[in-house]
């Protein structure tokens, strides 16, 4: 077990200099289609951060007490996945049923979630680093929030840009990527406060 | 008629209908992998296998699934042939296993596999499903190979871990990391669209 790392840095780790999107990777095609406008990227994030924090918990328990004892550890990619998929269909009908409101605010953007590499990526990385169920806890948060982060900036700058000339081929995609990157850049500066591996 | 739509197949597959450059899907592993040739190609090998056989067995079962659950089973048959293929790297190429890290497993979130099954395997004869997942693998492998040959080349000065470029060479440590993949990308897709817009025109 890593205990020498507290939770405390593996959150502003997982917030700043290994952001899951920015140094991971994870979570490109949402984040490519969804980062449009603020509003929805606000609503996205936040679904994304709670899916995040609340699965990676689960599967930590499911990983530690059921895969590893029955030496199962290499069906993980199906439980994680199955738990995760479960988790947010079960989510979906609670805020359908609870309010009306937060369902039209992040319960649209639940099913996007299931196929959100992020979330399994940020579970897969937990078990290969070994965190305990706390560090887990925070790192899934961490993850999410600067998931959210970058997603929102991202649909900041992308709004500002609505009414700017981008060269014809750049546009969309091409753009959000060189931002993506510049981003990153950013991002990096950020790197050698804590590290986490 | 057979030969016929199977070229239609790989022709659209491989040409600029392909998955990463139109529809910017499945880039996550495009761009984590692609900072070492020789991870690319182990990676590539991978997701052509997964591609394939997760297509052949949709199109077996297209007409015994349940329509409202057919999005889990797509998943747990793409997950089986991801742990085949995690294993197998474990065993035989452990380095590489363990540079690759969690991407192997996230090859079950990449939507080109799963928007193939859906998009071709639920709809078409097994034989036929079998070889538009080969040529969409392989469609996704050349874009990988491509960015892969020019970041391990700027980034380090080698291709599949030699040393192409001599001592003159300052590495550009800023393409293996992060930005670099993301700049990469961006400039190929700029440079295929801007392909597509003169063809248009």
């Amino acid at each position: 077990m890593n205990q020498g790392i507290a939770f405390y840095a593996i959150f502003f780790a997982a917030i700043f200099t290994n952001n899951i999107l920015l140094t991971n990777y994870l979570g490109m095609c949402s984040f490519l289609a969804v980062s449009r406008e603020v509003k929805t990227s606000q609503g996205l994030g936040m679904a994304v951060t709670f899916v995040l924090a609340v699965t990676s918990v689960l599967n930590w328990l499911a990983y530690r007490y059921i895969l590893l004892p029955l030496d199962l550890v290499y069906l993980r990619y199906i439980v994680f996945i199955v738990i995760i998929a479960a988790f947010v269909q079960l989510l979906e009908m609670i805020i359908e049923r609870v309010s009306d409101q937060l369902y039209s605010s992040l319960g649209i953007f639940l099913p996007l979630i299931t196929v959100n590499c992020a979330i399994l990526g940020v579970s897969l990385f937990m078990v290969i680093r070994n965190y305990t169920l706390i560090n887990s806890f925070f790192y899934g948060l961490g993850s999410g929030i600067g998931w959210a982060l970058a997603i929102i900036s991202m649909a900041g700058i992308r709004q500002k840009m609505a009414k700017s000339r981008v060269p014809k081929g750049l546009a969309g995609a091409g753009i959000t990527l060189i931002i993506a990157g510049l981003m990153a850049l950013a991002f990096m500066g950020f790197s050698g406060m804590i590290k986490i591996t | 008629m057979e030969t016929f739509k199977i070229k239609r197949v790989f022709s659209e597959d491989l040409g600029l209908n392909n998955p990463v450059f139109a529809q910017i899907l499945g880039i996550c592993s495009t761009l984590a992998v692609t900072n070492v040739v020789k991870n690319t190609v182990v990676m590539c090998a991978g997701l052509i296998f997964v591609t394939a056989l997760s297509n052949l067995t949709v199109s077996f079962m297209r007409n015994v699934m349940p329509s409202r659950i057919r999005m889990m089973v797509e998943t747990l048959i793409i997950a089986s042939y991801v742990i085949i293929v995690d294993i197998i790297l474990r065993a035989y190429l452990p380095d590489i296993s363990r540079q690759l890290g969690p991407y192997v497993g996230l090859i079950i979130t990449n939507c080109i596999i799963m928007g193939r099954a859906e998009a071709f395997a639920l709809n078409n004869p097994p034989g036929l499903s079998f070889l538009d997942g080969i040529a969409s693998g392989m469609g996704y492998s050349y874009v990988l190979l491509c960015i892969a040959v020019f970041r391990e080349l700027l980034g380090s000065g080698s291709i599949w871990g030699i040393k192409v470029l001599g001592e003159w060479w300052t590495n550009w440590s800023i393409m293996v990391m992060a930005p670099g993949a993301f700049f990469m990308l961006a400039i190929f897709i700029w440079i295929v669209k801007g392909a597509k817009e003169r063809s248009k025109e």
